[in-house]
């Protein structure tokens, strides 16, 4: 009862408060001791249960750090709410600290009334030295008074397991799963969730599921029996109305990767990856390697280079070509994007976005390759960019991307980011007659003859023809072509008309309107962001409007070229923030874009995503200069 | 169908007087007209330098690309549509330089490609600068007193990256030009051509010994799957293996007769041989021409297509609503 003090005052106070319909949960150890996989069956569960979820995994550099070291530390926070959640949460309700220098990274994600779930087990002096404490009582060293469930974990792990018959190393590995138990019994949650998606998961080896079943049993039980005198645990009722469906959990990257199946799909085409691995967007690669039943063909090229020209090679054999990077990647790519530009062809250019400059920040997030994509290549170079809001987002603007792509034939940068890349969120899953045709410009059987390879339609766009199709046989190239018969030409006339006629084609491809959230009329203050900080952004929004604050939203995610109502909403309220993980590289673009604006801007380039009452708090600045 | 030469040839070659890529570039026609792949199933991919102007003179589907990626980007048109004849057309700078780590890679990975290798040891489009092929000492605009570096020899660089292909021919001798390109084209797999290639402006002469006919006869030898390594301009030299070396030796003399001649077997897996004979010189030895290794093996678009062919028959799910269903969900009623 005492243990649960603080977080059942703060729990009861829930009902009164409109936040409190929420609640963050953080797993944290070292980096091996699967924190991912217990944070991702606790979302899971939740989400089962029809709350709104949504998750970020905060995960070391390093393959593995030294054992028990402060680098190693391996996070995944989970905020699960009543009804919509936009972010994963500044700050967590409870944090599973798994050894001492989880606990010592991890509790800056602590709020006063924070409840902290040890294992006793792993701090004995030697894990307390690895994490650089100098006396043996971590909680008093670090002066923590929250409430902390100090379990012996690894002890009731054992005992759980003595008769399982497996190693004792196996057997250390199910400890995240005591954990899970325990937090699943704190939130009542239903364990027999956990047990069927471990049955699944470990179809192969039921003796692993068994196993770590009896695991997240034992401590829920533990939860359960010790403190059997706590009347009141926690449940996140679900509330408001919920689309009728089907759901899943499912990250930036994997959406990504079903975008891009969902619209080779529709425009009936091969879907080709040409890519290198590299942090943090392998996992498309992964992703989309795994479906060689729906034909997709990977290529994991030599490098970054090859995986976007062989992309745009295939592209020229008539394929829907993605390559997949992070902003290292782009740096290398960026001339066979330029190649693209030039010979018009589709081709989507994910751009995973990272912390730089160059190797910098390879786990974690920012918003600072936005130039990079509209400009970072020799001449003059127009593509068409698109930046994904939230993980489930990466779906759509995924699709879009490859459409725009196809049916104007450009090629197009898709951005996402670390954050929206590895979060996760409930997914109603979409039904793909419902998402609109993509149609490429092919060449016609009534144009043999007449055709020539930049000759264009309404739309500014030339035509496909796919090698293997008699009578239409071209040549393209990344030398300037005569606008009319693409033969290569220097002409200076033809060279400007040239370089019109493809910024044109880009300026011409329409993108929806730019939506204005929150109190669109009256504002007091227009917020105004693009691509991955969605969620954080519009809960800043809403946190500030519940204080009866004048706030709206316009948040960004077609970029190039902006929709057609920019300057009519950014230049309609008295302050407008642009508000980015980045120096200023998105107002900027705005500034080059709109006459006259001047925002206030927001910058942090932190890697870590925003912290929504920071932003509460700089932005109640702004109203009230 | 059948076609001739002329069915692939477009357009007005801008390449100087006397460049060894006029030669090529009509033996690649004649070969291909004999090979009889249609034009619209062709796709000819270069990179850049003056002999990546070659598509520009194609009737076939074509990219003139950028510097270096050429073998890169006709991978991925090869592997999106195995269908396509491919031919991959780089000089010396394009391919072994900027574009070494793809050369080495298509060849690793056995894309089927026809790669062609316009070795002229020069860079001629930028105006004369030494190649990664260029002999140590070459003094060039961009070396006045010589290169300090030994070039790349591109059969070593080819079996090194396990090439299964490789072939020689001088740009100017049409018909063993024709007879590796056709032989590039039956093997499946990278198959490398490395075509000598003179420059008439920036490197004239470097091919000398062997760009005449009388020349050829002196100083080369035309290997033939099966034939025993006969040269000379009155056939009266040979090869003989000696020790781990190979010797030239003069048919009749000690006693030599042609069974004691080397037999060239391009089909050897073991590549050894093949190496010491790619990599020949004068004044010593002949410079071996004709196809010089040529071995069966897997090739990636082949393996790629039935991966994925084995996969579809075995997974369950075959589209897009399928492969949602594979995912843990839940149904909000």
């Amino acid at each position: 009862m005492k243990l649960f003090g603080k977080l059942q005052n703060y729990l009861n106070m829930a009902n009164n408060v409109k936040d409190l319909d929420q609640v963050v949960v953080r797993f944290s150890g070292d980096s091996g001791d699967g924190m991912q996989l217990a944070g991702n069956i606790f979302s899971t569960i939740s989400a089962t249960v029809g709350n709104d979820i949504c998750t970020f995994p905060d995960y070391p550099a390093d393959i593995r750090a030294p054992h028990g070291s402060l680098t190693g530390v391996s996070g995944f926070q989970v905020h699960i709410g009543a009804e919509k959640v936009f972010t994963p949460g500044d700050k967590c309700d409870v944090l599973v600290a798994m050894n001492p220098a989880a606990l010592k990274t991890q509790y800056k994600f602590c709020k006063p009334t924070s409840a902290i779930i040890i294992d006793t087990d792993s701090f004995t002096e030697g894990d307390l030295k690895k994490a650089n404490f100098e006396t043996l009582d971590a909680i008093a060293e670090m002066g923590i008074k929250n409430d902390v469930i100090a379990a012996p974990i690894t002890q009731m792990v054992k005992d759980c397991l003595a008769d399982s018959g497996m190693d004792p190393k196996a057997i250390l590995k199910c400890r995240n799963m005591f954990a899970l138990g325990l937090v699943c019994w704190l939130f009542n949650r239903d364990i027999s969730i956990a047990a069927n998606m471990l049955k699944e998961k470990f179809a192969k080896k039921p003796g692993v599921a068994e196993s770590n079943i009896k695991v997240i049993q034992a401590g829920y039980d533990y939860g359960h029996n010790t403190h059997s005198s706590v009347s009141h645990t926690y449940t996140v009722e679900t509330k408001g109305e919920k689309k009728k469906g089907l759901y899943m959990d499912i990250n930036g990257n994997k959406a990504t990767s079903y975008g891009f199946i969902a619209a080779a799909e529709k425009a009936g085409l091969k879907l080709f990856l040409g890519s290198y691995p590299i942090t943090p967007a392998t996992d498309v690669l992964h992703e989309l390697s795994k479906h060689k039943s729906l034909g997709v063909t990977t290529v994991q090229c030599e490098d970054e280079i090859a995986g976007c020209a062989s992309a745009l090679g295939a592209s020229f054999a008539g394929a829907l070509a993605c390559t997949s990077t992070s902003g290292p990647g782009i740096c290398l790519k960026s001339e066979a994007m330029n190649l693209a530009v030039i010979m018009e062809l589709p081709l989507v250019v994910l751009n995973v976005q990272r912390g730089g400059p160059a190797t910098g920040l390879p786990t974690k997030s920012e918003q600072t390759d936005l130039l990079q994509a509209l400009f970072g290549r020799n001449g003059e170079s127009p593509m068409p960019v698109i930046a994904a809001i939230s993980p489930t987002d990466c779906f759509d603007a995924a699709y879009m991307a490859c459409k725009i792509a196809l049916e104007h034939m450009t090629p197009v940068v898709l951005m996402t980011d670390a954050f929206v890349a590895n979060g996760s969120a409930a997914w109603k899953l979409p039904n793909l007659a419902d998402y609109p045709a993509i149609n490429p410009p092919y060449v016609t059987e009534a144009m043999k003859g007449s055709w020539t390879p930049y000759q264009r339609n309404a739309e500014g766009s030339r035509y496909w023809a796919v090698p293997g199709t008699e009578g239409f046989t071209h040549i393209l190239g990344g030398l300037e072509k005569d606008n009319k018969t693409g033969a290569i030409s220097t002409d200076p006339e033809n060279h400007d008309l040239m370089t019109r006629l493809r910024q044109e084609k880009i300026d011409k491809i329409q993108v929806p309107d730019v939506a204005v959230e929150g109190d669109a009329d009256d504002a007091d203050l227009l917020i105004v962001g693009f691509g991955g900080t969605y969620g954080h952004l519009h809960a800043a929004m809403d946190e500030m409007r519940a204080d009866g604050k004048k706030v709206a939203l316009a948040h960004f995610k077609y970029i190039n070229p902006l929709p057609k109502n920019t300057a009519e909403v950014l230049t309609k309220y008295s302050k407008v923030v642009v508000a980015e993980q980045n120096m200023g590289q998105f107002a900027g673009w705005l500034r080059m874009k709109i006459d006259n604006f001047n925002p206030y801007q927001f910058n942090e380039v932190k890697g870590q995503p925003f912290v929504v009452s920071e932003l509460v708090e700089e932005f109640n600045k702004i109203i009230n200069k | 169908m059948t076609f001739t030469a002329k069915d692939f040839k477009k357009g007005q070659p801008r390449w100087c007087p006397g460049c060894g890529d006029h030669f090529f570039l009509a033996s690649l026609q004649k070969a291909m007209a004999e090979i009889g792949v249609a034009p619209h199933n062709t796709a000819v991919i270069s990179g850049i330098g003056c002999s990546s102007r070659l598509p520009h003179y194609m009737a076939t589907y074509g990219m003139n690309t950028i510097h270096g990626r050429a073998a890169a980007i006709a991978t991925g048109c090869k592997v999106a549509n195995p269908d396509l004849t491919v031919w991959q057309v780089s000089g010396d700078g394009d391919g072994l330089a900027i574009g070494g780590n793809h050369f080495i890679h298509a060849n690793r990975r056995n894309i089927n490609l026809n790669m062609i290798l316009l070795n002229n040891r020069i860079y001629g489009l930028t105006k004369g600068q030494y190649s990664p092929t260029s002999p140590r000492g070459f003094v060039s605009k961009s070396s006045p007193y010589g290169t300090v570096e030994d070039p790349f020899r591109p059969a070593e660089l080819c079996f090194g990256a396990r090439g299964h292909f490789f072939a020689r021919a001088v740009a100017n001798d049409a018909p063993n030009t024709v007879e590796i390109l056709k032989a590039a084209h039956a093997h499946k797999g990278a198959a490398v051509c490395e075509i000598l290639q003179n420059c008439v402006i920036f490197n004239d002469g470097t091919h000398e010994s062997v760009y005449t006919a009388e020349g050829r006869k002196k100083n080369a030898i035309y290997l033939e799957h099966g034939k025993p390594m006969i040269f000379g301009e009155n056939n009266e030299f040979g090869l003989m293996q000696e020790g781990f070396g190979i010797k030239v030796v003069k048919i009749g003399e000690n006693g030599i007769t042609e069974k004691d001649l080397l037999v060239h077997d391009a089909h050897c897996e073991d590549n050894t041989l093949q190496l010491k004979l790619a990599l020949m010189e004068g004044p010593d030895f002949p410079i071996a021409l004709g196809v010089i290794r040529d071995v069966d093996a897997p090739t990636y678009d082949e393996a790629v297509s039935a991966q994925i062919e084995d996969v579809k028959s075995k997974k369950k799910y075959h589209n897009f609503q399928e492969l949602l269903m594979t995912n843990d969900t839940w149904e909000v009623k």
